[in-house]
């Protein structure tokens, strides 16, 4: 619980601060907020050995939780540095309270998501991470783009909850419970729980964005402000593949055999439309948006399996996943502000005239193309690793080619960056120290997570199979 | 860089001496050298060092290629410190790969030695560059997924605790349906760096369009990456499938060999004649590992030394050939004996060795290579090295129709008579060069021996099974 309650504690604080703060109060706003996460962050950094349940089950704790929602404060604590340029314009200066108390309620309705026993926990979490999601997707709410990007992923949202809850309310018919603990040994595969399941997995397929329900996610992606996408893409996203893996290993075990096969149908087309529809975008956030649903294919990997080899990669591969994103957001983000420019080509020889921001992207890039000795090839390695395994090898062989094609892509953006000449290119800026700091992060991250064994040793020791 | 390539090649030379002092002291082991840390323990992966007379002979290779293509790209101006960094990246990763023996950290800078091609070329090359990197990049990254399932496929049909290649190859119990599923895999992925032929597209226009520097280095060194890999990966860990499968790549290899001299006949580009050369001749070293016995081993691995080193003068020789006259066309170039001496003779000179006059090191290679294939006494075999035999006389028809019509003659451009020869920084890197093929061609008795007895027990598996 410990978590939960320092967060609420963490909320409660920024939310009193935002009422007595005077205009002069409002200057520190992002750095009380950084240094009270940094607080909850360190307070909660170890986890503790033991796992058990509160609540008379409705409310799970493993150490293998505590490192996840460590994780997702760590990027949110990012995303937080990123805003803070952002925030400060006009038009939204007066409103920066509202963005982190929203933020955070996010991220508190993702951990009561992740620690949920019973399946009613687990929708409130999920609707708590979503309700605010679209609020601070429509956060720039006199910009076009932004509010109707808010009103879609509402809508959206409220479908796949819709779906979610028909299908939670199948398994109840099915099962007489909801209780993760009791529903497996009712389980036997029968037509109306495998419906139920496959409500369950529609509902949070949208949080993940895996195709077939990812329609959403580019336009979402392309309309918020640019630092709750890069939230939406890494935390959110971190969070629900989590929480599917643990439902999976725990709820629905005895039906290995059936989800095995969906969930193997889904990586090849998430992984393959993803990386077809990133080919061809030119705006540099609706190409984030479609690499991010290809690696939640690569993600899927660590699920299929239900292995320990599995969750501790894949909670390794959200953290790798984590640092290259935020990296290649924190410099799209800075970018927009300074110059408003969004689009592939305005990249066009920036190395020339920012070096270091475009050499941190293309660092950031090869760890999301899987380049060694970049953390995304030990993550990458390690899932591929977690399947084959299994003994899933054309599955491995189909993400490997596909690996090719992304690699395409990304090196497109290198190649703009680097290669291609402009007449006009991006101006030469100093970006501010919250940025920087960010950046200086996200780039020890890239470079030192796969190469010190230790980050991964020590989740894999919590780690735990079917 | 010049100091650091200088240390590089004084300290391979220091590792070659101790190599030889240990095997003369008696050290019987596989590998010398070695030692382990452990880096992710529930995984069992190892970073495992150790080197044998191949990987030996390799990284005196590398570094003696690295060193002169520092002085070879002497005069680079465009954004220095980034062309060295990635050139450092390109070298880290190949000297990684040939000194660790554990299938993971072998893939781990196998990879590492890819991607600074991309930038090096995409942004230092000439002609299309952008396409060639490209193509070359995802081409050989395609082939690193192949080689990546083959490596896993290994790892866990295995059955080993760790990836170690020297403990998978004790063990010895991948099963031989798994086998004939991953060899391929392995082979082909190692393969495609090593210029294989249905998968050779990316090295004509790669080395093509890369600088000077990076051509040598990657026509010199990371091609033997492939066949280092086929031979340490693929054969000796699945010995029976190379046994099953190895007639089909050698068809293949055959055709890479023949193909790539016919095709080095047609071309006009210096670049691309040395090119298709080069797929020529990487193609008889994965000719000469699938023969399976110690004589065309050995000339394998020689070929590769020799390869690399007339490769990479050759490269270098072009690029300040080029950075001169600024054509590479051999239609355009003519009379260059009068106007550069010195760079013509060394041409010639690399031209020779290229088409395997005795005392250089090509004869050597293709001389063992050859007598070692025609050991085998069976048809298909002796067809097939017959066939191959006939791409020498193909190199001469290229090699001497370049030299007669570029070095020779009269000098057709008046702009070329203001030309000056060779300044210091390039004497050094072509003397260099050219020392070390004369040095193989004359003296190649320690290191035939150096590599035979380390070529041996691979060999020993491959035939026993």
């Amino acid at each position: 619980m410990k978590e939960e309650v320092s967060l609420v504690g963490v909320i409660a604080i920024l939310f009193l601060y935002d009422l007595i703060a005077g205009e002069k109060g409002r200057k520190y706003f992002s750095l009380i907020t950084c240094l009270l996460l940094g607080g909850h962050i360190i307070y909660n950094f170890l986890p503790t050995s033991t796992s058990g349940a509160v609540f008379g089950g409705m409310y799970y704790y493993t150490p293998m939780m505590t490192i996840i929602k460590s994780i997702l404060t760590f990027g949110t604590l990012i995303v937080v540095m990123q805003a803070d340029t952002w925030l400060r314009r006009e038009d939204t200066k007066f409103k920066q309270g509202e963005f982190y108390v929203l933020l955070l309620s996010t991220l508190l309705g993702m951990f009561f998501m992740i620690a949920s026993g019973h399946f009613l926990m687990f929708f409130i979490g999920l609707e708590m991470a979503s309700i605010p999601m679209a609020t601070l997707i429509a956060f720039d709410k006199y910009k076009h783009d932004s509010a109707e990007a808010g009103g879609k992923y509402i809508l959206t949202a409220m479908f796949s909850s819709a779906l979610l809850l028909f299908g939670l309310s199948l398994l109840y018919g099915a099962c007489g419970t909801l209780y993760f603990d009791d529903i497996p040994a009712t389980l036997d595969g029968n037509l109306m729980q495998m419906a139920a399941f496959v409500f369950f997995l529609a509902g949070i397929g949208f949080k993940i964005s895996i195709v077939p329900f990812h329609l959403w996610t580019a336009d979402v992606y392309q309309g918020a402000p640019t630092s709750v996408t890069s939230f939406l893409s890494v935390v959110s996203k971190g969070s629900a593949v989590f929480v599917l893996l643990t439902i999976l290993m725990k709820v629905f075990a005895p039906m290995v055999q059936e989800w095995q096969i969906i969930i193997y149908g889904l990586i090849v087309v998430t992984i393959t439309i993803g990386n077809l529809f990133a080919i061809r975008q030119k705006n540099i956030k609706r190409f984030l948006a479609f690499s991010s649903i290809s690696q939640a294919g690569y993600i899927l990997l660590g699920v299929i399996g239900g292995t320990q080899l599995g969750m501790s990669s894949l909670v390794y591969y959200v953290l790798v996943y984590m640092v290259a994103n935020l990296a290649i957001f924190g410099v799209v983000s800075i970018i927009e502000q300074r110059t408003g420019m969004i689009n592939i080509e305005d990249y066009n020889g920036l190395y020339l005239t920012n070096p270091k921001l475009s050499f941190l992207t293309t660092l950031a890039l090869f760890s999301l193309a899987g380049i060694p000795p970049f953390a995304g090839f030990f993550s990458k390695f390690f899932v591929f690793m977690a399947a084959f395994e299994k003994g899933f090898y054309v599955l491995v062989i189909i993400a490997l080619l596909n690996t090719i094609i992304s690699l395409y892509y990304y090196l497109l953006l290198v190649k703009a960056m680097y290669i291609n000449k402009s007449d006009s290119p991006i101006e030469s800026f100093k970006s501010d120290c919250y940025t920087r700091t960010s950046l200086v992060i996200c780039l020890i991250g890239i470079v030192c997570l796969g190469l010190a064994g230790v980050v991964y040793e020590t989740i894999s020791l919590f780690g735990y199979g079917m | 860089m010049v100091a650091g390539s200088t240390a590089l090649l004084i300290l391979s030379g220091v590792l070659t001496y101790l190599y030889l002092g240990a095997r003369a002291d008696g050290d019987t082991a596989e590998m010398l050298f070695r030692s382990d840390w452990t880096w992710y323990s529930s995984l069992n992966i190892k970073l495992s060092l150790g080197v044998d007379g191949i990987s030996v002979a390799m990284l005196l290779l590398s570094s003696v290629i690295v060193f002169t293509g520092t002085f070879a790209s002497w005069k680079l101006k465009d954004q220095t410190k980034d062309f060295f960094l990635w050139f450092c990246l390109l070298s880290l990763g190949v000297f990684g790969f040939f000194i660790t023996i554990d299938l993971f950290t072998m893939f781990m800078f196998y990879e590492i030695a890819l991607i600074p091609m991309y930038l090096l070329i995409g942004h230092w090359g000439s002609g299309r560059k952008e396409y060639s990197a490209m193509k070359l990049t995802l081409m050989l990254m395609g082939a690193s997924a192949l080689l990546l399932a083959g490596i896993l496929g290994i790892y866990f049909s295995s059955g080993a605790t760790t990836m170690n290649i020297l403990e998978i190859a004790q063990l010895h119990n991948i099963p031989m349906n798994a086998q004939l599923l991953f060899f391929p895999l392995t082979f082909v992925g190692f393969g495609v760096l090593g210029a294989l032929f249905p998968f050779h597209t990316w090295s004509p226009d790669g080395h093509a369009s890369a600088p000077t520097a990076v051509s040598m280095l990657h026509a010199g060194v990371l091609m033997k990456l492939g066949g280092y890999g086929c031979f340490r990966i693929a054969m000796y860990l699945m010995p029976e499938a190379a046994n099953e499968l190895g007639w089909i790549f050698l068809i293949l290899t055959t055709i890479s060999v023949v193909y790539g001299a016919y095709s080095a006949i047609v071309q006009t580009d210096l670049k691309y004649i040395n090119a298709y050369s080069s797929v020529s001749h990487c193609g008889l070293v994965l000719f000469a590992i699938l023969m399976t016995n110690q004589t065309a081993t050995t000339g394998a691995v020689i070929q590769m030394l020799s390869h690399g080193l007339m490769t990479a003068l050759f490269f270098a020789l072009i690029g300040m050939i080029y950075g001169r006259t600024h054509t590479r066309d051999i239609r355009e170039l003519a009379g260059l004996m009068k106007v550069m001496p010195f760079l013509s003779v060394c041409y010639v000179i690399a031209g020779l060795a290229n088409l395997g006059l005795p005392g250089f090191s090509g004869f050597v290679a293709e001389m063992t290579i050859f007598v070692g294939s025609f050991e085998h006494v069976d048809l298909f075999h002796r067809v097939i090295t017959i066939i191959a035999t006939s791409s020498i006389v193909i190199t001469a028809v290229y090699i001497l129709r370049l030299v007669g019509r570029s070095i020779y003659g009269e000098v057709k451009n008046p702009e070329f008579l203001k030309l000056k020869d060779a300044t210091w920084d390039e004497r050094v890197s072509v003397i260099v060069l050219v020392i070390s093929i004369a040095a193989l061609g004359i003296l190649p008795l320690w290191m035939n021996n150096m590599i035979g007895d380390s070529v041996l027990p691979i060999v020993n598996t491959l035939v026993s099974r």
